[in-house]
């Protein structure tokens, strides 16, 4: 599987939406948009606009009505989300509660658990990146809850696919804990360039890391843009509503933004 | 690599279990029809008087066993809830569940040992009776059994209705004053009574599929069932017609039992779980608590002395001649190969049948269920519906035509036992699966982990422990079966039960004794080991 659409993507590929269409028996959410190759792209909107259900297309977990998802030019859809050039990290159960850190690491080279030479000190270097050396032979409840991402953004590392999908990974971390994650997805972006698509509840996430915008407003892409624009109080007056008048131009973006 | 989906190998093994199954359960029916076909006026013939009166007798001691076990587990099961905290309790409870995997003709034999014509209670009765004691044989003798049974069936499941009264209405009604009796009438009734349906139906399911029990203690054809019946019919009258006639009917009859009893709800699989006591507001008078205390102590001698029996009269065998015995060790080396073979074919399919409910469900979303997944889902639970004396009967038929019946005794007892373990099995194995795909799918499916790397790497551990606890005790089921062996039986290949019906056909009661007490006791191992493998949980991140 290492050989294969995978790995040929050496940086960021695009990701679009073409028309894709998708309802849990309810209202149909429609989704038409491309993403920022090798760019940071945070995806934001209020509960139920959809925000989980497009990661969930762009990986493969749904499968849509109609329309295309398309990763790297190639028509995606019909894949199974193990073949598919993405990597995504959830807000929980990241980890088999069973296996170390080295393991649950591995698996994201051979989900048979293989490994050769290579694989292993591809792990070591994916651990150490993440600041988790020393702990390869630890469970996950040995681990807090910011290590255990930790381990799975190092699986990320290992795999080395070209689209990077968050769906709210750091939700449940304290403030301090979580810029901690932010910048070390970060700095993995800064790199590997892959094409990173965030979900996140949290203004200060996506404008801290986040270079695009893509707002979600039942069902429908609201808006996209700049996150410089949409901060500034340029965006949309539906963003500007969702995250509140206050936080639009209380804070300079130069004083909370970190430069990736 | 393989561009499949994750989940198609998890359904496929689910229709493989479900094929084996059907072909179980398919080629019983095919040996019956054939067999009705063949000699049809002959199973005509068949419904005489004597039928009839059969059919009846079925019926009248299933009644009069339910009534006799249900009644006053209401009351038992309301003296233990009414006291949630108190010295020895879970034991109390622990040994509740004893009876539900303690083979038929273990309790049996213990009955005999107290009540019989020798037995340790008979100069008692004697006395009370006037005279001499005539032994427990017949209706009597059943009764007990049944109520030996399912009176700690009964108390625990309405104990565990009585569990889901939220502590509110309890600190509600202390607060207002409510004394016992309109606590009953307002709180306790309503929720028994909803129960009760379910629990009788359940009982009366238990007791017009029960073989063994009426086999040893119904004593003649005056107290005869349909199951009875059919064994009879096939190893001593030799009239496959007749048998014909009395399988259909037993399966009419459960059949009817068993859609009744979904009709109303009822969950039709025991459980060996402990209900948790909760926090509770009671205040209990002293009076009451006496009534209570009787009431738990009688139910607890009823349930304790046969077992009680069984270890006495075996500890007065002579076990070291036994033990010496080629025949016995025979016979134990056959019971528990046999018994390990039909435990790991249990666990199998329902392995295979909750993988693959489990991947349906996943795969249809907010869809219809299709077919398939109801057969993987409720479809299992419905071979409740024929006993195994029935599959036996069906499949005897079918091979003497073919050629040696007994030669195949082995198969038949490691795959019809494996089958009717099969709903014990899928309860212990079916929430933890489930619970493991909650918290994994995603993650496989992301990681391409899939079919025997899955299996090995990620759901093997998750599942060690319920597979254990279904072994253990689809195990226990099948060690201490009676029913298709009865069938199958020969010199050749005997198992514990076997050997122990042979030794009371020829009147060596010290001999059955002895190994009533090995079964039990072998039996009770395993079903602590289920129930200590159930309990203890993996912790997890």
């Amino acid at each position: 599987m290492r050989d294969g659409a995978a790995s040929r993507l050496e940086k960021g590929a695009p990701v679009r939406l073409d028309k894709v269409s998708f309802s849990y028996g309810e209202a149909p959410l429609v989704f038409d948009v491309e993403f920022a190759t090798a760019k940071i792209t945070a995806i934001m909107g209020p509960s139920g606009s959809g925000k989980s259900t497009l990661l969930n297309l762009v990986a493969g977990f749904e499968t849509p009505q109609s329309g295309r998802v398309l990763i790297g030019g190639v028509d995606v859809s019909a894949e199974p989300p193990s073949v598919r050039p993405v990597s995504m990290v959830f807000q929980e159960n990241n980890l088999f509660a069973h296996l170390s850190v080295e393991q649950n690491v591995g698996l994201g080279r051979s989900p048979s658990l293989r490994l050769t030479e290579a694989d292993h000190a591809a792990i070591a270097e994916a651990l150490a990146r993440t600041g988790l050396a020393g702990k390869e032979r630890r469970l996950p409840r040995e681990l807090s809850g910011g290590e255990r991402q930790r381990v799975a953004l190092a699986r990320v590392l290992v795999r080395n696919r070209p689209v990077l999908l968050l769906d709210e990974p750091f939700a449940s971390l304290g403030p301090a804990l979580r810029d901690d994650m932010l910048d070390l997805v970060a700095a993995v972006h800064a790199e590997r360039g892959m094409t990173v698509l965030f979900v996140t509840h949290q203004p200060e996430d996506a404008r801290r890391i986040g270079e695009h915008i893509v707002f979600l407003d039942n069902g429908l892409v609201a808006a996209t843009g700049k996150a410089d624009d949409f901060f500034t109080g340029a965006g949309p007056e539906a963003f500007r509503r969702y995250i509140g008048a206050s936080a639009g131009h209380a804070v300079s973006r130069d004083v909370a933004r970190k430069r990736t | 690599m393989a561009p499949a989906h994750s989940t198609d190998s998890r359904v496929s093994a689910g229709i493989v279990a479900l094929a084996a199954i059907a072909l179980l359960i398919g080629g019983a029916f095919a040996g019956l029809l054939f067999e009705g076909v063949h000699d049809f006026s002959g199973a005509w013939a068949a419904f005489d008087p004597y039928l009839l009166r059969v059919i009846r007798f079925t019926l009248w001691q299933a009644a009069l066993s339910t009534l006799l076990s249900v009644a006053p587990a209401l009351f038992v099961a309301r003296a233990l809830s009414r006291h949630p905290r108190f010295f020895g309790r879970a034991f109390i409870l622990q040994l509740f569940a004893v009876p539900l995997a303690l083979p038929a003709i273990v309790a049996a034999l213990g009955i005999l040992a107290l009540y019989g014509r020798a037995g340790y209670f008979a100069g008692v009765l004697a006395v009370i009776g006037g005279g001499s004691w005539p032994g427990i044989y017949g209706l009597s003798g059943i009764l007990v059994a049944h109520v030996f049974f399912n009176l700690p069936l009964a108390t625990r499941l309405f104990l565990e209705a009585l569990q889901t009264i939220p502590s509110d209405q309890w600190r509600l009604a202390s607060q207002l004053g409510m004394a016992a009796r309109p606590a009953f009438r307002l709180i306790e009734w309503p929720t028994l009574r909803a129960a009760l349906p379910g629990v009788a139906g359940l009982v009366f399911m238990l007791c017009i599929t029960s073989f063994t029990i009426v086999l040893i203690l119904g004593g003649g054809p005056a107290a005869t069932t349909l199951e009875v019946g059919i064994y009879q019919a096939l190893r001593f009258d030799f009239d496959p017609a007749r048998a014909v006639t009395l399988t259909l009917l037993q399966i009419a009859l459960t059949f009817i039992v068993v859609l009744a009893l979904t009709r109303l709800g009822a969950n039709v699989v025991g459980d060996t779980n402990l209900p948790v006591a909760q926090r509770r507001y009671l205040s209990v008078n002293r009076s009451e608590t006496w009534l209570n205390a009787m009431l738990i102590a009688l139910a607890l001698l009823f349930v304790v002395a046969p077992m009680a029996a069984t270890v006495m009269a075996g500890l007065g065998a002579d076990l070291g001649r036994l033990a010496g015995e080629a025949t016995v060790r025979q016979a134990t080396l056959t019971s528990v190969v046999l018994a390990f073979l039909s435990a790991l074919l249990s666990v199998t399919l329902s392995l295979a049948l909750t993988m693959a409910r489990r991947a349906l469900a996943l795969n249809r979303r907010a869809g219809r269920k299709t077919m398939l997944e109801h057969a993987t889902d409720t479809g299992a639970g419905f071979v409740l519906v024929v006993p195994p004396i029935v599959v036996g009967a069906g499949w005897f038929l079918l091979l003497r035509h073919v050629g040696d019946v007994f030669a195949i005794a082995p198969v038949m007892v490691v795959t019809v036992n494996a089958v009717m373990a099969m709903p014990f099995a899928l309860r212990a194995v079916r929430p933890a699966y489930d619970a493991a795909s909650e918290r994994h799918e995603r993650l496989c499916a992301q990681l391409g982990i899939a079919g025997w790397n899955r299996l090995m790497l990620v759901d093997w551990p998750s599942l060690r422990r319920p597979l254990a606890t279904a072994f253990a005790f689809a195990m226990a089921l099948s060690l201490g079966d009676l029913g298709v062996i009865a069938l199958f039986g020969s010199d050749s290949v005997q198992t514990l039960p076997y050997l122990l019906l042979a030794r009371m056909g020829s009147y060596r009661t010290e001999d059955a004794a002895g190994l009533a007490l090995l079964l039990g006791l072998v039996c009770l191992a395993l079903i602590v080991a289920a129930h200590w493998l159930g309990r203890e949980k993996v912790r997890d991140a």
